[in-house]
């Protein structure tokens, strides 16, 4: 769909704007509507536009297999590891109130919520490219 | 309600329809307008997750199936009479199940009266004896209500489901990363095809 | 009536309950399966909610009285059953290209003469 002008304008002015929404949903997700699974699947929307306008290839390039590899694992890690990390400073698994004094619980929840989203963007853009490899063959 | 009606509309319109590619988007339809019952009923993360989901995701994975599938659907036999019967048989058990319901909207039903006020008002885990200052746990409020339950009051349910999102997404790398069966294979004559393993 | 939502959902769920089990074709299935789960989860939100009630994002009482949320609780539960969902319906449409390759077909009468004769 390179040809198409249109859509290659279009696609690179609203591309940075749909992923920056992404990061707003997620960080906003405590005073608004929102968190990490919206995010991980609106980041995951602008990448799958992006493929859809420029290519698997040039896709690929931005997003490489290791890369997405590493992030599917290390988003469900970081939650594990703040769980952990409740044992390892006294509390309970998934205790959040250990980790600071005041806003333990506001951290416990960003840090949480971070790994959730990083996991789903990850997840959702290696199914569709897996899928789209699947049918160019 | 009118969503209730385009929305059963929209359903009956998927099942008669023989073009999966139009039955494809009116499912993307019908995920918006539940995804705008939610926001009525006043689910607005719920809302938003959905219409993400289902009208985004969803619709995209089965655009990228069809392409590599057929098109249009064979013509059925025109009604299976023993689902029919099969499925007003559980419809109306259901509908005798929901006689006992309270009234839609009641704010004096069992399920508002236990747990729920005590997750709204954050109250759960706050001990006055254990930290000096009044405010340890929840720092003030979460204003997103959800979001607290969620990531706190509910963690071990939301690690549970990262793990499913990544479960499946493992899954659909292993099926379909491997060699995909070359022009005039048969599976029983080529044994070694897809299973050549997943590619570094 | 009061429950008359709850009757609409359910005709809403047995449509799609027929489309799994009365068609062919897997892909109808799919859809039919996302049409059952949808209206399963507008039974569970159509529950929480509370007259007069606003969304559970909690703001500043004002005039002196606290506002009326609705149930967070059902909120959470079907957020947790979307996502699952979703995964599954990826995981299904996999398996269907992979049927695809084997078999040449995604109708499962075809797909069941297939087996039995081979």
């Amino acid at each position: 769909m390179k040809k198409h002008s249109i859509l290659r304008v279009v696609a690179k002015i609203l591309i940075p704007f749909v992923l920056l929404f992404a990061l707003y949903v997620q960080f906003h997700g405590d005073f608004g509507p929102g968190g990490g699974f919206q995010a991980g699947v609106i980041f995951a929307a602008g990448i799958i536009l992006y493929t859809l306008v420029f290519g698997l290839d040039t896709a690929r390039e931005v997003c490489p297999k290791r890369v997405l590899e590493c992030l599917v694992a290390g988003g469900l890690l970081l939650y594990g590891l703040v769980g952990t990390l409740g044992i390892l400073l006294g509390d309970r698994f998934l205790d959040y109130s250990v980790l600071a004094d005041h806003s333990g619980q506001h951290i416990g929840i960003l840090l949480v919520e971070l790994g959730v989203g990083v996991t789903v963007a990850a997840v959702v853009v290696s199914i569709f490219f897996v899928f789209v490899d699947r049918g160019r063959h | 309600m009118i969503l209730l009606s385009l929305l059963v509309a929209t359903a009956v319109a998927i099942i008669l329809l023989r073009d999966l590619f139009a039955a494809v988007m009116l499912s993307g339809i019908f995920s918006l307008l539940s995804a705008g019952l939610f926001v009525v009923m006043d689910a607005v993360d719920v809302a938003f997750t959905e219409a993400a989901v289902g009208a985004g995701i969803a619709t995209v994975l089965m655009l990228g199936t069809l392409t590599q599938t057929s098109t249009r659907e064979r013509p059925a036999p025109r009604l299976d009479w023993s689902a029919l019967v099969v499925v007003v048989l559980t419809g109306t058990a259901l509908v005798i199940g929901t006689l006992d319901m309270p009234a839609y909207g009641d704010p004096t039903a069992p399920i508002h009266q236990h747990v729920a006020p005590a997750y709204i008002a954050q109250n759960v885990g706050k001990q006055s004896g254990r930290s000096e200052t009044d405010d340890d746990d929840f720092q003030g409020h979460v204003p997103n209500m959800v979001t607290a339950i969620l990531a706190s009051y509910r963690g071990y349910d939301t690690l549970g489901e990262l793990a499913v999102i990544f479960t499946a997404g493992v899954g659909v790398m292993l099926l379909l990363s491997g060699l995909p069966p070359t022009a005039g294979d048969t599976p029983e004559t080529n044994p070694a095809e897809s299973e050549a393993g997943v590619d570094a | 009536m009061g429950l008359f939502n709850y009757w609409t959902v359910i005709v809403l769920m047995m449509v799609g309950f027929y489309t799994v089990i009365a068609r062919n074709n897997l892909i109808k299935t799919m859809i039919g399966l996302g049409i059952f789960q949808v209206s399963v989860f507008m039974l569970y939100i159509s529950m929480g909610k509370i007259a007069d009630g606003t969304a559970p994002i909690r703001v500043q009482p004002s005039a002196g009285h606290e506002a009326i949320y609705s149930n967070p609780l059902p909120h959470v539960l079907i957020l947790t059953a979307i996502v699952v969902g979703v995964a599954t319906t990826a995981l299904g449409l996999a398996l269907i290209i992979r049927i695809r390759e084997a078999y040449g077909s995604i109708e499962e009468d075809e797909i069941l003469e297939m087996d039995r004769n081979s």
